[in-house]
């Protein structure tokens, strides 16, 4: 299948961007990035500076890849990263644009690659249950309710790609903070820091100029991972809660 | 040089705890200003830095990702090995050790696999408290399953993402310690250099990978948890950026690689579908529990598959052939991934692969749909069911099994595997080699330390499904941090290590000078297609199978390849700049060089053992053999680029008898 590509380059964050325009011949078994692979070899072929993007797993976890296809986070597949979407789901002739995120709190380093160590710090904030090695006792000293630990679960899916950042219309990281507040606040483990963990989460999320929430919910619609918005709920009652005083 | 190991004395079961005990210490107020470098932040990495700036001491660690949390530990799926007994069916301490011990083919020391066993108990209570979302029974307790020919059931695991929610628990340690300050992180840095003064590793010459500066960094003692060098293959289940280079750097600069020859082929991954491709998936060897490997027996059906004009469903029962029920009538499809992953190289090569490249064979899940669907029908009372009703509920079993596996395989492949027989081939997967450590995790370096799969301690030359989420841990959260002490405790005088010394001036010349000759030679061919042919050469002479011809062959390519590259390499850009194919070379350098020392290794053990396989030696049945009088040894390379020289580390068995492993 032969596409036309509409490709974002940009030098650094300070410089100023641009679309350009390629042809690239693919196979509908390639994954888009094998397709974005064989678009550099030809670049290198002609002694040009290959597109620079994130990847590494390329099995849809490690969370790096990160492409906004056709003006959608990770394309036009739901529950799907950028490295698991494949060509077949495109049009022979078919002209596809190819951004990078776009969020204040991202800045551009190159072309398709941003920077994301604002997600880092919301972790370092309080995004862990403080617990030294050697301190634990046995595993099966908790009995945690297997409903719970698999709604737990599905909180802690999330890869930290920034989908959500990049679908918000204000660039906010409300799912991706809710979503670890929730994994941890659920279980009784990580109940006991849950309040102070809830402020110090949601005040670096702030800090880092993550936009607010107006439930659009677009960044679950675009979550690889599927991670629902009910976390963010969860996450303003518990904010609510620790600030007036209240329990949970 | 004759390697130590360091092992301690006394018995089996109460070596570690009377060495534990008896450790040099580092009081508090030392451990304050002695500084460790760390290098990688997968399972290993980040749980030693955590660990050991849990312990005080000041941390530097460094990833050459985004963050640390992008590790490929984060794609384990299957889950993790831990002697509970949770199940009371008879696991135990030493039925874990004794499992690894016999599953590596009796190739690894005694000493650091019942270690491995003591403590992966306590990784399971660390992992419960960091939160980590393990399954659950409806009573609230701790899930287990089975997995990879054991007859216990000693699996932990958090559906198929097992290996991410571990490394989140560390990467969440590892944060908490970064927040308090104990820990400076170093993103998007890569390790290009060892530093070494007065023979001890002091330090690392890293590069900023956004500005290309090459920055010193000065500790007291480095620790390298880098991971393994399965990319030396081109294509395999490890992510595009998993690379040798920083365990490389430090055999450059004296440091012995062990065992290289031994390397894990998986058997169910998704088969290679084009010449673009680049990575390889894996589908979770749980899928063997209810899926029939089998290939048509004539080569018409086969060719007909391969046009398209056949499906695997339009060949009758009689005219397939399930090899491995076939050859191995005990084990049957559940045979160990060495054994699979050579039974279906064969049926292959002699020309019965079902797909297009020839290299593909079915694991066919309709027997298993027939099966749950008849005693599904039986359980809800529905009397003579017809065909599809037990399809439709046989259908709904497996979705409950394995759903996930099966849509990631729709959506690569873009065929329905309930439908269809899914197409796999066996991939390269893991590296049981690695660095040469003693007891300590100590490399024959001083000061220089290897933890995970960078290191070859514990799995032989085979390793078992789910054990390496728990080596990585054992390493990170229980070994390595109380084990550096016995380095560190005489290093309390030794001052802050400055970066003016001579050795990093040296080291970072040195580094400076090797990216700008990459840089230089402006040739003709890309770094890609440098490592594709590369992994080409390997996996055809030094792969699945290996003889002492093609080796000899495959030595003499793979040095004409990396002669090529040093002068036909075409590299864009500059060094002081954000340059993922300057990256990206230095690695595949590096590769060339450990490909060759993989080979020499295959080349010196005339045996057969685990993941390698020399086709010279080989019982009548056409089974590995084993020479235990002659090669019961670790082996060890000094790098040298004329010769490298080999080291031997005798392995000595005195709690475990040395038996040959049939399946039969």
């Amino acid at each position: 299948m032969k596409l036309t590509l509409k490709v974002w380059r940009q030098n650094g964050a300070n410089e100023p961007g641009r679309f350009e325009t390629h042809q690239v011949e693919a196979d509908e078994h390639m994954s888009f990035l094998e397709m974005m692979d064989v678009l550099n070899e030809g670049l290198l072929a002609e002694k040009k500076t290959p597109i620079a993007f994130e990847h590494d797993c390329r099995e849809g976890i490690c969370g790096s890849c990160n492409m906004v296809i056709n003006g959608r986070p990770h394309g036009p597949n739901s529950g799907t990263t950028t490295c698991q979407l494949h060509m077949r789901y495109f049009k022979d002739g078919e002209t596809i644009t190819i951004e990078p995120w776009r969020a204040k709190s991202f800045p551009i380093i190159k072309d398709l690659v941003v920077d994301r160590t604002s997600f880092d710090r919301i972790i370092q904030a309080g995004g862990y249950i403080s617990v030294n090695t050697g301190q634990a006792q046995d595993g099966n000293s908790i009995a945690i309710e297997k409903d719970l630990a698999g709604q737990a679960f599905d909180a802690a899916t999330c890869i930290g790609c920034g989908a959500c950042v990049a679908a918000c219309p204000n660039g906010s990281a409300m799912l991706f903070t809710a979503a670890k507040i929730a994994h941890l606040g659920l279980l009784p483990q990580g109940e006991v820091e849950h309040k102070t963990r809830v402020q110090s989460m949601v005040n670096q999320m702030d800090e880092e100029g993550f936009g607010a929430c107006s439930n659009t919910a677009a960044c679950e619609a675009d979550c690889p991972k599927e991670i629902s918005i009910t976390n963010i709920a969860m996450m303003n009652r518990a904010y609510m809660g620790s600030v007036l005083g209240s329990q949970k | 040089m004759a390697l130590n190991a360091n092992e301690p004395k006394g018995n089996l079961d109460e070596k570690w705890t009377k060495y534990r005990s008896t450790m040099n210490l580092v009081a508090p107020n030392n451990k304050r200003r002695i500084e460790v470098i760390v290098v990688g932040t997968g399972l290993a990495g980040a749980a030693a830095a955590a660990t050991l700036a849990e312990l005080g001491y000041k941390v530097k660690c460094f990833t050459f990702h985004d963050s640390p949390r992008r590790a490929h530990s984060i794609a384990a799926q299957g889950g993790i090995n831990a002697a509970k007994n949770y199940q009371n069916d008879g696991d135990s301490v030493y039925r874990l050790f004794y499992d690894t011990i016999k599953g590596g083919d009796y190739r690894s020391r005694e000493s650091n696999v019942h270690r491995l066993a003591e403590v992966s108990r306590n990784i399971i209570d660390q992992a419960v408290a960091q939160g980590v979302p393990f399954a659950r029974e409806y009573g609230g307790l701790l899930a287990n399953r089975s997995f990879g020919g054991v007859q216990v059931s000693r699996t932990f695991y958090a559906r198929g993402q097992t290996g991410q929610q571990l490394l989140l628990g560390a990467y969440q340690s590892l944060s908490r310690q970064i927040s308090l300050g104990n820990v400076e992180m170093f993103n998007r840095h890569e390790m290009l250099d060892l530093v070494k003064i007065d023979g001890k590793a002091r330090g690392i010459i890293a590069r900023n990978l956004l500005t290309g500066k090459l920055e010193r960094f000065g500790a007291h003692s480095v620790v390298l948890a880098s991971g393994g060098y399965g990319n030396v293959f081109y294509l395999s289940t490890n992510a595009m950026g998993s690379n040798v280079t920083a365990a490389w750097r430090a055999v450059k600069r004296g440091a012995y690689m062990a065992n290289p020859c031994y390397t894990q082929i998986h058997p169910t991954c998704i088969p290679v579908s084009g010449e673009y491709q680049s990575k390889l998936t894996l589908m979770s060897e749980s899928l063997r529990n209810d899926g029939r490997v089998w290939v048509p027996k004539m080569k018409e059906d086969v060719m007909a598959i391969r046009e398209g004009k056949k499906t695997g469903n339009d060949i009758p029962e009689g005219d397939r052939d399930y090899y491995l029920e076939r050859r191995y009538p005990a084990f049957g499809n559940l045979v160990p991934r060495d054994v699979a992953s050579r039974a279906a190289k064969i049926a292959c090569d002699e020309g019965h692969g079902v797909n297009k490249t020839g290299l593909a064979v079915f694991l066919d899940f309709s027997s298993a749909i027939i099966r749950y669907g008849t005693s599904a029908a039986h359980s809800q009372n529905i009397h003579n069911p017809s065909a599809a009703k037990i399809k439709e509920l046989g259908t709904e079993v497996i979705a409950a099994k394995y759903g996930n596996l099966f849509e990631m395989y729709e959506k690569i492949t873009g065929e329905n595997p309930y439908i269809l027989p899914m197409k796999i081939y066996p991939a390269v997967h893991y590296t049981m080699g690695g660095l040469w450590v003693d007891y300590n995790l100590e490399t024959n370096v001083p000061g220089l330390f290897a933890a995970g799969e960078a290191n070859f301690s514990d799995h032989g030359a085979n390793r078992l499904g789910a054990s390496a989420l728990m080596q990585g841990l054992a390493d990170g959260y229980f070994v390595l941090p109380y084990t550096i002490g016995q380095f560190l405790s005489n290093e309390i005088r030794t001052p802050k290590i400055s970066t003016d010394a001579p050795e990093f001036a040296e080291a970072e010349k040195n580094t400076k000078d090797k990216l700008e000759k990459i840089l230089s030679i402006k040739g003709n061919h890309t770094v890609e297609s440098f490592h594709r042919r590369l992994g080409k050469i390997m996996w055809e002479y030094c792969g699945m199978s290996r003889n002492a011809e093609g080796l000899k062959k495959a030595r003499q390519m793979v040095r004409d390849l990396r002669a090529e590259f040093w002068s036909d390499v075409f590299v864009p850009g500059t060094a002081e700049e954000f340059n993922p194919e300057l990256e990206k070379a230095g690695r595949v350098a590096d590769f060339l060089e450990m490909g060759e020392t993989m080979i020499l290794d295959a080349l010196d053990r005339n045996e057969s053992c685990g993941g390698h396989f020399r086709e010279e030696y080989k019982s009548p049945e056409g089974e590995a053999k084993r020479n235990d009088e002659d090669y019961a040894y670790v082996s060890a390379w000094e790098w040298d680029d004329t010769e490298p020289i080999l080291h031997k580390e005798e392995l000595k068995f005195e709690n475990v008898e040395l038996k040959t492993r049939s399946y039969k």
